[in-house]
């Protein structure tokens, strides 16, 4: 068996005559997390709903555990999924909800009260569904996709509608799930969510992978720049011209120049200004966070 | 091999079916409804109005006969039919509306089991409802024959037994014919509140209208031919007529439903 969780080869879906998700390639490595970042609308759920045999794909092919995508019924006992947020019986408590999925799947309703623990649901098993907040809902929802014990986690979204203290839960508790081997793939429209718990990432915009890869390969793009103030125009465009003989490219937006270069060489900086007689309100070494690298490297800059 | 029938499929449904709400509300509906078609037979036998289904009289002469006792029972098989169209409708669609078939399929991804397992539990949850509305009617009558003054000597001969053992058959195949047309409409249409509406204006309003319009009508009409199978023919419709085309009405409708079930994209 390969050591890949999830690999696409070309996936793509269309409706009418726009791709919802178009020739996607990537590949998720076994036991680690991969972040799935796109804006609304980018094609988050469809791709996954065609990891999961609940839509088919118009084009290419896809492997789940080393199984084809066209047989979901071959790898999905090992797969745990929340797609496009909770959904469940409004009228059945936490606890029923959870053992019409356990009987179903065939797993028994044993640990059923350890999953309710487990998502911080311990002693509300026994409420009505309806009766959950936005959040408990999303708990729940991460507690049936836990039921068979994954190998590989499939949670579109779980963060959504979480207070910060239940986002920090949730990743803690995806983290644990790593550490203890289950590949995670998690999507989010954030990308500032995910890039403290992923090892990987996928990117999409409009239905089109954008990039895939270590995370690493990201931080490494990522460049850092100076902000500086001065408390004049003209003295801000003597900052430019000193930048620009020692090499560094710069740009005066709104009263602030933003001059591309690492944090060291601020000092350097400061120490020019003040041998010109300019003397400096602001200076702020800088990185950008990894959606603005991300969106550098792929030229858009929405 | 993989074997079709899964009991976990059925079981899972079943945890669905018990739920306090629907599971006493259908019966306390299935009871009520084939307690008050009895109570009028009893109770009116004697009315100018007559006292079964639009205005028909039947007389103490037929009550008396071996097939007497479960005449109450087999006249509710139309109204029981409904309960079970609905019940099946709403169960069936109810999964698009929440978002829940998604979870179903994620974990039992052969489409078709999933479909046979819901099915065949939503038909046992039809035979607990026409076992508890046999022994409702049935009580009731004998309860009210002393007051209609109707003799219940033929009622507890083997005859009788042969009588209800064939009665509570077709009254069992007309509520789960019903029950599938729920099923499908809720295949169909994916709303509870269509697929019901649909289905129960079809079957009280448009049938009804039609058959008034031209009474040949009735031999071809589903909800017509469903309660005809209930009460074993009539003299208008014949009993193999009634089930002949109304397994022919379900094959197609069960091709229909399981092919789109089959291929159909999941994105609700
Ligand atoms: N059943 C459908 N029919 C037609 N278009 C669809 C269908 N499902 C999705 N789409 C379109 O496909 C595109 C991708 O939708 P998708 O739900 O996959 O995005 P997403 O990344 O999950 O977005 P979000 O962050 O809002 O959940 C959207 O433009 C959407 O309108
Ligand atoms: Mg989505």
């Amino acid at each position: 068996m390969s050591n890949l969780a999830v690999a696409v080869q070309d996936l793509s879906k269309k409706y009418g005559d726009t791709f919802a998700v178009s020739h996607a390639n990537f590949e998720v490595p076994m036991g680690t997390v991969c972040g799935f970042v796109g804006p609304n609308g980018s094609g988050k759920t469809t791709t996954i709903r065609m990891l999961l045999g609940l839509i088919s794909p118009t084009g290419g092919t896809g492997e789940i555990l080393g199984h084809s995508i066209k047989h979901p019924e071959r790898y999905l006992a090992s797969v745990g999924a929340m797609i496009e947020g909770p959904a469940f019986y409004p009228a059945l408590t936490g606890r029923e909800n959870l053992n019409v999925l356990a009987t179903l799947g065939g797993y028994g309703t044993d640990h059923v009260q350890s999953l309710l623990e487990r998502v911080g649901l311990g002693d509300r098993g026994n409420s009505k569904y309806k009766t959950y907040s936005l959040g408990m809902k999303q708990r729940l929802g991460i507690a049936a996709a836990l039921l068979p014990n994954p190998k590989l986690l499939i949670l579109d979204e779980p963060t959504n509608g979480l207070d910060p203290e239940g986002i920090q839960e949730v990743r803690d508790l995806l983290k644990s799930l790593a550490q203890e081997g289950t590949t995670v793939f998690v999507s989010s429209h954030l990308l500032s969510e995910l890039e403290l718990i992923s090892q990987h990432l996928v990117m999409l915009r409009k239905g089109k992978v954008l990039f895939a890869g270590k995370i690493e390969d990201l931080f490494l793009a990522q460049q850092p720049f100076i902000l500086v103030k001065t408390p004049n125009e003209i003295d801000l465009v003597k900052i430019q011209e000193i930048a620009t003989s020692a090499g560094h490219k710069s740009t005066i937006r709104s009263g602030v120049a933003h001059i591309e270069g690492p944090a060291e060489w601020a000092a350097e900086l400061n120490k020019s200004a003040f041998a010109a007689g300019i003397t400096l309100s602001q200076l702020s070494p800088m990185l950008p966070s990894l959606e603005e690298t991300f969106f550098e490297m792929t030229g858009d800059s929405e | 091999m993989n074997q079709i029938f899964k009991a976990q499929v059925f079981r899972a449904e079943w945890r669905k079916l018990r739920r306090p709400t629907l599971f006493i509300g259908t019966m306390l509906a299935s009871a009520g409804l084939t307690g008050l078609v009895t109570s009028l037979l009893f109770l009116l036998i004697d009315s100018p109005q007559g006292n079964s289904d639009r205005g028909n009289m039947i007389s103490r002469d037929i009550l008396q006969l071996p097939s007497g006792l479960t005449i109450g029972f087999s006249n509710a098989a139309g109204l029981l039919g409904i309960v079970a169209l609905c019940v099946f409708a709403a169960q069936t669609a109810q999964e698009y509306t929440y978002g829940t078939l998604r979870n179903l399929l994620v974990r039992q991804p052969r489409r078709l089991q999933l479909l046979l397992g819901k099915y065949l539990s939503m038909a046992s949850f039809a035979v607990v409802m026409v076992i508890l509305a046999a022994t409702v009617s049935m009580s009731l009558a004998f309860g009210l024959s002393g007051k209609a003054k109707v003799a219940t000597d033929a009622w507890v001969t083997s005859d009788a037994l042969h009588e209800l053992a064939k009665t509570f058959g077709n009254v069992l195949l007309s509520v789960i014919a019903f029950g599938t047309v729920g099923m499908i409409l809720g295949l169909l249409l994916r709303s509870p509140i269509s697929a019901i509406s649909l289905g129960v204006i079809w079957l009280l309003i448009v049938e009804n209208i039609l058959i008034a319009v031209k009474a040949s009508l009735g031999k071809w009409m589903p909800g017509n031919l469903m309660s005809t199978i209930a009460t074993g023919g009539t003299s208008n419709v014949s009993y193999t007529h009634a089930i002949s085309f109304t397994a022919m009405y379900l094959v197609v409708g069960t091709v229909i439903v399981t092919t789109l079930f089959k291929r159909r994209d999941v994105s609700n």
